[in-house]
């Protein structure tokens, strides 16, 4: 992995101890602008702890990262916020960066919530403040995206549509983006690129070109997430066009 | 117009009020009433100290304050204590340290029910000054570090996250909280200041949604307070502290109505 023009940021043999425990380690990887990167693994996998380090919430880690961008937008896994603070969800788009009123618009009419822009943001449910929540990181016009989990709570259609629009963005605005997923077969048509991790790196690539089809999504959707999400990436074969598998 | 002593004491409160507005609600915000009792014990200490060299009281409480409040985060990093347990020892060793030095000065005369409630008869000149400086010092600074303040007030992480340095504006705000206890204790008495901060932003509260009409909310209590408070101060011959703090208590408990109100109207 040679550092090039385009990479946003670098993580070499990253690691992160709490407690004398190492939440992950030794984990390389690289975003690039345009460029979708997606870790998956289970629960306690260190996904969130790899975007933490990335992002510099993590002060004390191991290994060496590389940050080319101060234009980051972040939608947190878990975002608490104390209610005795009255917040609109308008006054939380302009959080880290102040916003015209077009800008704030544009944002929250993506991700469907413009008609929550006065509401008070302790009154949403879970899956429309998800959706505020990645309004307010794309609507900076980022150079990096990370997002953890950004479509938990969302409805099903809800969440195709928004992963479409994650694919959009990136392309829209040439950011690279960092996307935490458990499950890939829903995000896997918008990646280019996979790291599979379990306390460590268990495997990386790109996901196979044939997971994009349509068709192979239709006929083989849960067999597919089965496959790709588990950690042997390793693909002996190819699906056709009409389903039908051919060894490499 | 300022030889009267009232006069004095209404520009005086009038200053006080327009910075405790701002920071009061970054105090409810953060969860940091009990911090700001620990300061404002420990100005006793900084008062005595003002009286034992001859120093300017606000300077010698701002830096007795800032002490504070740099032990308290160093015990926090170094102890496994829980935070409210080193508020508690902190607030209260100090007060009882102040409190024995006076003992040992015995050549001053001391007003302590002053120091503890405030004393509008004690309003200086060169108090307006420094409230009025001081003042003006504070809110600029709160302006600037108002975002990653208010950000990571929010959520530290997105704010760290997202480049804005949040451990710096949560240092800067610490001292901040210093240096208008040392301005206010004055008027308010170093008992009570912490009362100045919450009460007004806490009324607020109750009758706003989102953070800027809080922010002006408050101030306006503060303000209304200072000048209820301190013309019953005159009129009940009350110390200034209580009665401030007294007037800001009626207008939290009118707040509350309009919370009842707008209950009713949801249902």
């Amino acid at each position: 992995m040679g550092t090039n023009s385009n990479t946003l940021v670098k993580l070499k043999n990253a690691g992160y101890q709490q407690n004398d425990k190492w939440l992950v380690k030794g984990v390389s990887l690289e975003v690039e602008k345009g460029k979708i990167v997606t870790l998956i693994g289970p629960n306690g996998s260190g996904k969130s702890t790899t975007a933490k380090i990335a992002l510099g919430i993590y002060k004390k880690f191991d290994g060496e990262v590389e940050k080319y961008t101060n234009k980051i937008g972040y939608v947190p896994q878990k975002v608490s916020i104390d209610w005795t603070l009255p917040l609109r969800v308008r006054d939380f788009m302009v959080l880290t960066e102040s916003l015209k009123e077009e800008a704030i618009d544009e944002a929250l009419s993506l991700t469907g919530v413009v008609h929550l822009k006065h509401k008070n943001l302790g009154n949403l449910s879970g899956g429309e403040f998800q959706r505020v929540l990645l309004a307010r990181a794309i609507s900076k016009k980022p150079e990096l995206l990370v997002l953890d989990e950004p479509v938990q709570g969302v409805d099903f259609t809800g969440e195709i549509a928004l992963y479409e629009l994650i694919k959009k963005i990136s392309e829209e605005l040439n950011c690279g983006i960092l996307l935490i997923s458990h499950d890939l077969h829903t995000v896997m048509s918008a990646t280019d690129h996979v790291v599979c991790l379990n306390g460590h790196v268990c495997c990386s690539g790109s996901p196979s070109d044939v997971a994009k089809n349509n068709e192979y999504k239709a006929l083989f959707g849960e067999k597919a997430a089965q496959t790709l999400s588990i950690y042997e990436h390793k693909h002996d074969h190819v699906h056709s066009h009409e389903g039908e598998i051919k060894k490499n | 117009m300022f030889d009267d002593f009232f006069i004095r004491a209404l520009v005086a409160g009038i200053g006080v009020a327009f910075v405790t507005g701002p920071l009061g609600c970054f105090v409810i915000w953060r969860r940091l009433s009990y911090f700001g009792d620990t300061l404002s014990h420990s100005a006793l200490l900084g008062v005595t100290m003002a009286y034992s060299f001859e120093f300017n009281i606000a300077i010698s409480v701002f830096i007795i304050s800032s002490v504070i409040a740099l032990i308290l985060i160093q015990l926090q990093k170094k102890t496994n204590l829980p935070g409210d347990a080193l508020l508690g020892l902190l607030a209260h060793s100090s007060l009882a340290v102040g409190l024995v030095v006076i003992g040992f000065l015995t050549f001053i005369r001391f007003d302590i029910m002053g120091l503890l409630f405030g004393d509008i008869l004690a309003v200086t000149v060169n108090d307006l000054i420094i409230i009025w400086a001081g003042g003006a010092l504070i809110l600029l600074v709160l302006k600037l570090i108002w975002k990653p303040l208010f950000a990571s007030t929010v959520n530290y992480e997105l704010a760290e996250a997202e480049g804005l340095n949040p451990d710096r504006a949560k240092a800067i705000f610490t001292i901040l909280m210093a240096a208008i206890i040392a301005i206010s204790i004055k008027m308010v008495g170093l008992l009570l200041i912490t009362g100045m901060l919450i009460i007004p932003a806490a009324m607020a509260r109750n009758i706003s949604d989102n953070p800027q009409k809080m922010v002006l909310f408050s101030i306006i209590g503060g303000l209304l307070s200072v000048v209820i408070g301190l013309f019953s101060s005159l009129e009940f011959n009350t110390a200034s502290g209580p009665s401030i703090i007294t007037a800001a208590l009626v207008l939290f408990i009118l707040s509350l109505l309009k919370i009842k109100q707008s209950i009713q109207l949801k249902n």
